[in-house]
C-alpha cells in the first residue's frame, strides 16, 4: 500500500548571524549550508495501519509527509503508495489521500463550513450521493451539525479541526495523513478526534497516519510506531514492543533525612536537593526491595513512592540514546 | 534616549537584512526614474511655455526624489502598528516603560532609514555619471548644498510626523485598509510625489500654500537644484519648522486622546 | 468553469462579509487611479501636448491600459499575491488537491475590490471615446476590443512571471513593478514618447507596445496599416513563455520545499 526506499532529500539553508556587523557583511555574502533532511528512509505501511511518526522537531517528519502526499520530489529513493508515484501522478494520487495540517486550514476563512466543503466536493468531483452520504456520517460522528453555517473564522480551534478532519474525509480516502492533529485542542476536543479517528479506522479500514508530539495520541491510536531522528529511521515497532524494552525503569521518589549513600551504578539520582531526591532505576538489575532497603538503611525514610516511567519520560530517553 | 537608539538600532539592523530587496529597490527605482526623465523630457520637447524649471533641475529632483524614495514615501506603513490597534494589542505596549508616541516615531524612522541608505549611494552614483541634462547635477550653489542636508532632515521629520496622524486616524475608524489607501495615495499626489510642485496649476498651488505638503520632499529638493533662491529657502525651511511643531502637537495629543478611549474601552 | 464560478461567489460572499472596508477600498482605489489622471491633466494644462498627442488621445490609451489592468489584477490576484501562498504553506494545500495549480492559484483570490480602478477607467474612456476626435467605424471598436483583450492577457501573463520568480526570489521581486506597475503608469502616454529605445524594448521584450502604441496609432488614424489592430493577439502569445516559466518554478519547489 504504502511502500517507501531509500528515500533521500537534502535541503540548502541560508546560515544568518547575529550582529550590525555580521549583517552587514550578509549584504555581500550569504553562506549557505546543506541540511541532510532524510537519508535513506525506507518502510512499508499495509492497508488499514494506523501509523504514529514521531520525532523531535526538524527531524524530517513533515518532510516524509510532504513527499508522501505529492508536494515535494526527493532527490532520490522510490515511493509507490496505491501503485503510483506521487510526485509524477500527482492528482491521481490526491483523489485517494486526505491531508490535515493542524497548523493550517483548508477552510475559507469567511465562508461558512458548509460551503466550503461544498466546494471541497466540486474540486474532488464527489457524487451527489456520496457526499450526501459521508457528510450525514461525518455530521454526526464529529457533532459539527450546529456549526455547520458558521464561518469558520468564529469556530474555535476544537470546532474548526473537527471541521478539518470533516473536509478531508468528504472524497472517501483510502489514506488519511494527520500532521499534528491535536495540537493546541482542550482535552474534550483530543479526545473526540482521537475516539474519531479510532472509529474511521476500524469501520473504513482507512489507512492512518499522524505525526505529533502528544504521545497520549499515539498511545490511544497507533498500533506501530516509526521514530525518525535526523532524517534517519531509528526504531519501528508497536507500542507495546518499546515499552517492554524501555519501561523496565521507574521512578523513586523519596523524603529523608541524613546521607544518601552511594548508589549502585543502574540507579541515577535525577534530583537530589534539601532531603528531596528523585531516583531512576533500571528494575531488571535492580530489585525496588532491593534499593529500599538499600535506602532505609542509610537514611530516615520520611516517605517513599515508586512510579513507573510514562511515556513522554521515555521517549525523552529515547530520543537521548539515539542522540538526537 | 539610550531606549529609544537601541530599539532604533534593532529595526534599523532588521531592516539590512533584505539584500536581494534592496538590490531589487535600486534597479526599480533606476529604472522608475529614468521612465519618468524621458517622459518629461518629451514634454519639454514639444511645449513652448514658460517651464517652472530647468530640465536639468528636473532630472535632478527625480533622481533625489526614486534615491531618498524610502525617506518620503507616502503609501509606506507599518502593519504591525495597524496590527496593534486593530487586534488592541495596543494595551500591550503600552506596558512597556517608554512613551508610545516617541517609540512609533522612532520606529518608523528608523524603518525608512534603514531603507533608504542601502539604496540612496548605488541611485546617486549610477544617476551623476549620466550626461548632462539627464543626470544628477551638484546643488546649485555652496549655500544651496549647505541648507540642503537641514531642509532635508525637516521634510524628513515632516513626513514621519504626518504618518503619525493616520495611524491615530486608525483608533477611530473600522477600516485601515481604506483609511491607507486613500491616505497613502492623497498624500503622495500633494506632497509632488507623482509630479513635482511647481507643476501643478497656478490655482492648485495657492491651496498647497496652506498645507503642510509641500514641506516634506518639496523643500528639500526644489533647494538642492536651485529652484528656490537662498532667500525664499530660508523662508521655505522656516514654514518646515512651524509645520513640524504643529504636527508634533497634534500628534501626541490626539494620541492621548486615542489611548484614553482605548483604556476605556478595555482595548 | 462551473467549479470556476462557484470558488467565485465564494469568494465574493466572503469579501462581502467585510462590507464597509471593502468599500474603502472599492474608494481608495479609485482615488488611486484618479491620482494618475490628475497628474496627466497638470500636466496637459500646462503643455496642451506631448510629441503631437493631445489631451484627449492620451486619456483614451491611459483608460485602455488602466481597464486592461484592473481586469488582470482583479481575476489575477491569486499570481499577484503568489508569494503570500508560499509563505504561509497554502501552495502545500494546493498541491495535496487533484485540480491543476494553475487553476487552484487563480480561485485562490479574487481582489473585486479592483472594480474601483476599473470604474475610474470606464469614466475616463466615457469621455475620451467622443472628445478624442476618433470616428468610431466597426475596425476602431475592433481595435480598442483586441487592445483591451491584449493588454489583459499581456498583464495577466506579467503576474504569472512575477509568481514565477518568486520561486526563486521573494526579496527581488520588486523589480517586476516596472513591468506590472510601471507598464500601467507610463503606459498612459503612447510609448514612443519614451524614445526610440524604449519602444523597441517594449516590442521585442515585454510587448506593451503591440497592445498600446501601434493599435493606437491605427486608432487615431495616424497609420492606415491594417496589420496593427491584430497585434495585441501577438502580445498575448507573451503568456505562453510565463506560463512555462511558472511551471519550472513549481518544479523547483517541488524539489527543495521552499
Amino acid at each position: 500500500m504504502i511502500e517507501l526506499n531509500k528515500i533521500t532529500k537534502t535541503f540548502r539553508v541560508a546560515k544568518r548571524n547575529a550582529g550590525l556587523k555580521e549583517s552587514v557583511k550578509a549584504l555581500f555574502r550569504k553562506e549557505y549550508e546543506e541540511i541532510r533532511a532524510l537519508s535513506e528512509v525506507s518502510f512499508t505501511i499495509g492497508e488499514g495501519e494506523m501509523v504514529g511518526y514521531i520525532g523531535p522537531n526538524g527531524a524530517g517528519k513533515s518532510s516524509t509527509i510532504k513527499i508522501m502526499s505529492g508536494v515535494l520530489t526527493p532527490d532520490a529513493g522510490q515511493c509507490i503508495i496505491n501503485g503510483r508515484c506521487p510526485w509524477k501522478e500527482r492528482k491521481a494520487h490526491v483523489k485517494e489521500i486526505g491531508v490535515v495540517f493542524g497548523q493550517r486550514s483548508q477552510l475559507w476563512w469567511d465562508a461558512p463550513v458548509l460551503d466550503s466543503f461544498e466546494l471541497i466536493r466540486d474540486i474532488y468531483s464527489v457524487t451527489p450521493e456520496t457526499y450526501q452520504k459521508n457528510l450525514k456520517r461525518l455530521t454526526e460522528m464529529l457533532d459539527i451539525g450546529e456549526i455547520r453555517k458558521t464561518p469558520v473564522r468564529q469556530l474555535s480551534l476544537g470546532q474548526r479541526m473537527r471541521c478539518e478532519i470533516a473536509a478531508s474525509l468528504l472524497h472517501d480516502p483510502k489514506i488519511l495523513f494527520l500532521d499534528e492533529p491535536t495540537i493546541g485542542l482542550d482535552a474534550v476536543s483530543k479526545i473526540a478526534v482521537r475516539d474519531f479517528i479510532k472509529s474511521i479506522n476500524r469501520e473504513k479500514g482507512t489507512t492512518v497516519i499522524l505525526t505529533t508530539h502528544d504521545m497520549q495520541d499515539i498511545e490511544a491510536l497507533t498500533d506501530r510506531i516509526l521514530l525518525i531522528g535526523k532524517g534517519k529511521i531509528l526504531l519501528d515497532g508497536s507500542l507495546e514492543e518499546l515499552k517492554g524494552k524501555y519501561s523496565g525503569n521507574k521512578l523513586i521518589t523519596v523524603e529523608y533525612a541524613g546521607n544518601l549513600p552511594a548508589l549502585p551504578e543502574n540507579v541515577a539520582a535525577l534530583k537530589n536537593l534539601d532531603g528531596h531526591a528523585e531516583l531512576m532505576a533500571d528494575m531488571s538489575k535492580m530489585p525496588v526491595s532491593g534499593l529500599i532497603s538499600l535506602l532505609s538503611e542509610a537514611v530516615e525514610v520520611k516517605d517513599i513512592s515508586v512510579t513507573g516511567e510514562s511515556i513522554d519520560e521515555m521517549v525523552v530517553r529515547l530520543y537521548k540514546e539515539f542522540e538526537i | 534616549m539610550k531606549k529609544y537608539l537601541s530599539f532604533f538600532r534593532i529595526r534599523f539592523q532588521a531592516g539590512l537584512q533584505y539584500r536581494a530587496a534592496a538590490f531589487a529597490g535600486v534597479a526599480t527605482q533606476f529604472a522608475w526614474g529614468f521612465m519618468l526623465i524621458l517622459m518629461y523630457r518629451a514634454f519639454y520637447r514639444s511645449g513652448n511655455q514658460a517651464f517652472p524649471m530647468e530640465f536639468h533641475q528636473l532630472s535632478s529632483y527625480i533622481w533625489m526624489q526614486q534615491a531618498l524614495l524610502a525617506l518620503f514615501m507616502t503609501w509606506f506603513f507599518d502593519g504591525e502598528i495597524f496590527d496593534h490597534i486593530t487586534s488592541g494589542s495596543v494595551a500591550y505596549e503600552l506596558c512597556r516603560p517608554c512613551e508610545l508616541y516617541g517609540m512609533w516615531f522612532v520606529k518608523n524612522m528608523a524603518i525608512r532609514l534603514s531603507r533608504v541608505v542601502l539604496r540612496c549611494i548605488p541611485i546617486f552614483l549610477v544617476a551623476a555619471l549620466l550626461p548632462s541634462p539627464l543626470g544628477l547635477t551638484l546643488p546649485a550653489s555652496a549655500v544651496h548644498a549647505a541648507m540642503f542636508p537641514f531642509a532635508l532632515l525637516l521634510g524628513f521629520l515632516v513626513m514621519v510626523s504626518l504618518s503619525m496622524l493616520v495611524y491615530i486616524g486608525a483608533f477611530y475608524t473600522l477600516s485601515p485598509v481604506g483609511i491607507r489607501i486613500m491616505a497613502g495615495t492623497a498624500m503622495e499626489f500633494l506632497c509632488g510625489g507623482i509630479i513635482p510642485i511647481p507643476f501643478f496649476p497656478q490655482w492648485m498651488q495657492r491651496i498647497m500654500a496652506l498645507l503642510p505638503f509641500g514641506s516634506i520632499q518639496n523643500t528639500p529638493f526644489l533647494i538642492y537644484t536651485g529652484v528656490m533662491q537662498p532667500v525664499q529657502a530660508l523662508k521655505s525651511m522656516f514654514i518646515q519648522l512651524i509645520w513640524l511643531g504643529i504636527l508634533l502637537l497634534i500628534g501626541s495629543l490626539s494620541m492621548r486622546h486615542a489611548l484614553k478611549k482605548v483604556v476605556v474601552q478595555g482595548g | 468553469m462551473k467549479l470556476y464560478l462557484k470558488y467565485l461567489s465564494m469568494l465574493l460572499k466572503s469579501q462581502m462579509q467585510y462590507r464597509i472596508s471593502f468599500l474603502m477600498t472599492v474608494v481608495g482605489q479609485f482615488l488611486v487611479s484618479s491620482s494618475m489622471f490628475l497628474g496627466i491633466w497638470f500636466m496637459f494644462s500646462r503643455f496642451h501636448s506631448v510629441d503631437g498627442f493631445g489631451f484627449s488621445e492620451v486619456l483614451l490609451c491611459f483608460s485602455v491600459i488602466l481597464m486592461a489592468f484592473s481586469t488582470a489584477e482583479c481575476f489575477v490576484r491569486g499570481f499577484d499575491r503568489f508569494p503570500h501562498l508560499i509563505r504561509t504553506g497554502e501552495l502545500d494545500r494546493l498541491l495535496v488537491r487533484p485540480r491543476s495549480v494553475i487553476f487552484q492559484v487563480l480561485t485562490s483570490n479574487v481582489e473585486f475590490s479592483r472594480l474601483g480602478r476599473f470604474a475610474q477607467a470606464v469614466l475616463v474612456l466615457c469621455y475620451a471615446l467622443p472628445s478624442s476626435g476618433v470616428i468610431w467605424t466597426w475596425d476602431k471598436i475592433l481595435t480598442l476590443i483586441m487592445m483591451l483583450a491584449g493588454g489583459i492577457l499581456l498583464f495577466s501573463a506579467l503576474f504569472v512571471l512575477y509568481a514565477g520568480i518568486s520561486f526563486f526570489t521573494i526579496e527581488g521581486l520588486e523589480f517586476m513593478n516596472i513591468f506590472t506597475d510601471g507598464g500601467r503608469e507610463f503606459g498612459s502616454y503612447p510609448l514612443s514618447i519614451y524614445g526610440e529605445g524604449i519602444l523597441k524594448f517594449f516590442t521585442y521584450v515585454v510587448p506593451l507596445a503591440l497592445v498600446q502604441y501601434y493599435p493606437f496609432l491605427y486608432l487615431t488614424g495616424r497609420s492606415g496599416n491594417a496589420l496593427y489592430p491584430f497585434l495585441p493577439l501577438a502580445a498575448g502569445v507573451f503568456i505562453v513563455p510565463c506560463y512555462l516559466f511558472f511551471r519550472l518554478g513549481l518544479k523547483k519547489y517541488q524539489s527543495t520545499g521552499s
